[in-house]
């Protein structure tokens, strides 16, 4: 089974990000960027599942700016065979990142992809979803665990009151939780051999998909800041300050 | 102008999240009903119609839909949409499970984990963990948004008289099933509407250690939370992570107990009214956002604080 894995370039979790002066968006210049925590884990499990015989081939693909190589080189290095990036330099919603993945998916017809459950920086949680809708391949979001079963993937997905275990139809998208696995470093000698592994660059237009925009950001500010608290320096006095000045107990 | 909004329930009742989002939606203004979808969830019905500023209360109770399988429930949910300028629905995981299915099957946008409504296509969310904050309009003719619960007060769940429709058309895709599942008990209240959380960290080192957490809890009525670190390490079960990736909570008061205050954290517990931390590193990140800190040893400090309540 041919596994794909989307990686999206993001700042580094990290890094406080800063608000831009004129309130148009977070200022990225010059900061540390990442493969996204959860495409990581994404990428790790691909890996691992090559790795015990049930993956056959690794895909991996990012959309972004020319420079998003690096994080599908990091992929590659993890393990990934090869690797796809849709350079745009112009920022791209949920919705047409899952169209041009549709088309990717037609073309190379994976039985599963593997994605993260949310961008760390839009924290839109909506693009996995959006592919399995557009392809009609089966959902299995905020996953935990996976395990095949012949036809079928046995998801463990980490839901508001606990767990839930659903059994979905391959192929499948499966978005992924932070508790899936630990993603490994990559060694030396696999970053040198990264670099020889193929990646092919296209562009959205390859893919006859235009890029509409369905929303506009007005403004980016920065969160209003929590007023500095104090100290106490007891029990005795955090009770007394919770009962008699905030009143909450 | 109508908006649908697609209700969270257990199949007996409605979740404090549905009269949230029902807050939001009056919000944008305009009618709205209420789609209520599951199996055996005829009951929910009649409590749904009561709920203050509803039209009309539509629901939907099929076997399809149990445990609201995301590819039944947006399949019927697009069926609905062309009599509505927007749907909402509460960013729980259940909403964020098929809402963007919704979107995208009618070729639209998401707008998630809206924090507030400037105008009906105009509104505010959190991105970045919370570390920015983007104000977003819509561009599309059906607006699909999931509402973050704590930025909007509950509607009253009385006074309302709406009318109720049952739907007919069953969506069954046949793609998902359910296996098993295993969910939280507790007699405490719930994570994300409770009025003190008291949530424990990789300080607290052991799951038994929880119990002094609990202890607390009994006496405030808290409902009891976690940091990942705490529920990486098998503490406690995923449902109590508080945070970016887990429940947003903004109750009057949270204390944080051996929790150090990552910005993964602290995006899911920093609009509570009134923060408490207790940390014996002084020099913990979660001091700046407390508005009471204590330096202290937990395992002294929190048993003297159920000890003095
Ligand atoms: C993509 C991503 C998403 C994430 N999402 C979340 C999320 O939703 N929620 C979340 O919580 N984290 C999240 N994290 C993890 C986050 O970055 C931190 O690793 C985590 O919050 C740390 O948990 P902690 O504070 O319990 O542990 P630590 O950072 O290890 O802090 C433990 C604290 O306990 C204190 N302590 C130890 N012993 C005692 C004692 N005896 N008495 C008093 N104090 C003591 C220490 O001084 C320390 O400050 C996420 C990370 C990533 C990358
Ligand atoms: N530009 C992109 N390139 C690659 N993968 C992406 C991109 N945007 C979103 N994704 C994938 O979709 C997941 C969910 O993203 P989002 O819906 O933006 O929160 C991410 O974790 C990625 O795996």
């Amino acid at each position: 089974m041919k596994v794909l894995v989307t990686v999206k370039r993001v700042i580094d979790y990290n890094v406080k990000v800063r608000v831009m002066s004129d309130n148009s968006d977070v200022d990225l210049k010059n900061v540390k960027m990442a493969v996204n925590p959860f495409c990581e884990i994404a990428v790790e499990q691909a890996v691992r599942m090559k790795e015990s015989g049930l993956a056959t081939e690794v895909v991996v693909v990012s959309m972004g700016p020319a420079t998003a190589q690096e994080q599908l080189r990091t992929a590659l290095a993890m393990g990934a065979d090869r690797a796809i990036l849709v350079q745009s330099d112009e920022a791209l919603e949920s919705l047409t990142v899952a169209k041009i993945l549709a088309k990717i998916v037609e073309e190379e017809q994976p039985g599963l992809v593997l994605m993260g459950k949310q961008s760390i920086d839009t924290d839109n949680n909506q693009t996995g979803q959006m592919l399995s809708a557009l392809t009609g391949m089966s959902q299995g979001a905020f996953a935990s665990a996976i395990e095949s079963d012949g036809d079928q993937l046995k998801v463990t997905r980490e839901v508001d009151g606990g767990l839930q275990t659903l059994s979905i139809k391959l192929p499948a998208v499966v978005t992924v939780d932070l508790r899936m696995n630990e993603p490994r470093y990559a060694s030396l000698p696999n970053i040198m051999k990264a670099k020889k592994k193929p990646l092919d660059t296209k562009t959205p237009a390859d893919y006859g998909v235009s890029v509409k925009a369905h929303s506009k950001v007005l403004r980016v500010e920065p969160p209003a800041e929590r007023q500095a608290g104090i100290k106490v320096g007891s029990v005795a006095e955090l009770v007394d300050k919770l009962k008699n000045e905030a009143k909450v107990i | 102008m109508a908006i649908l909004v697609i209700s969270e329930h257990d199949n007996a009742a409605l979740k404090p999240s549905t009269l949230n989002t029902v807050k939001a939606a009056s919000e944008i203004g305009g009618e709205i009903d209420l789609l209520i979808v599951g199996s055996g969830c005829s009951a929910v019905a009649d409590s749904a119609a009561k709920v203050a500023g509803i039209r009309k209360v539509l629901v939907a109770d099929n076997a399809a839909y149990d445990h609201e399988i995301a590819e039944n429930v947006a399949a019927l949910v697009i069926e609905l949409a062309p009599g509505y300028s927007h749907l909402l629905a509460p960013a729980t995981t259940n909403g964020k499970n098929f809402m963007p299915r919704v979107a995208a099957l009618l070729d639209v946008g998401q707008i998630s984990d809206i924090i507030k409504v400037e105008s009906p296509d105009t509104f505010v969310r959190p991105i970045y963990a919370g570390n920015a904050i983007a104000t977003v309009q819509s561009l599309d003719d059906t607006k699909v948004i999931t509402v973050r619960t704590t930025a909007f007060d509950a509607v009253a769940e009385e006074g309302g008289s709406a009318t109720v429709e049952s739907l007919s058309q069953v969506k069954d895709l046949g793609l998902s099933r359910l296996i098993s599942e295993d969910m939280a008990v507790s007699d405490r209240p719930e994570l994300t509407a409770a009025r003190v959380v008291i949530s424990g960290g990789r300080g607290m080192a052991s799951k038994e250690n929880f119990e002094l957490l609990e202890k607390v809890a009994d006496k405030l009525g808290a409902a009891i939370g976690a940091s990942r670190a705490a529920v990486d390490a098998g503490f406690v079960p995923n449902d109590m992570q508080v945070g970016q990736t887990g429940k947003i909570v903004a109750p009057e008061l949270y204390i944080a107990v051996g929790i150090s205050g990552a910005i993964q954290h602290l995006a899911g517990m920093k609009d509570s009214k009134v923060i408490v931390a207790i940390n014996k590193d002084e020099d913990a990140p979660i001091f700046q956002v407390a508005d009471y800190g204590l330096v202290a040893d937990l395992f002294e400090a929190v048993p003297e604080l159920e000890k003095s309540l």
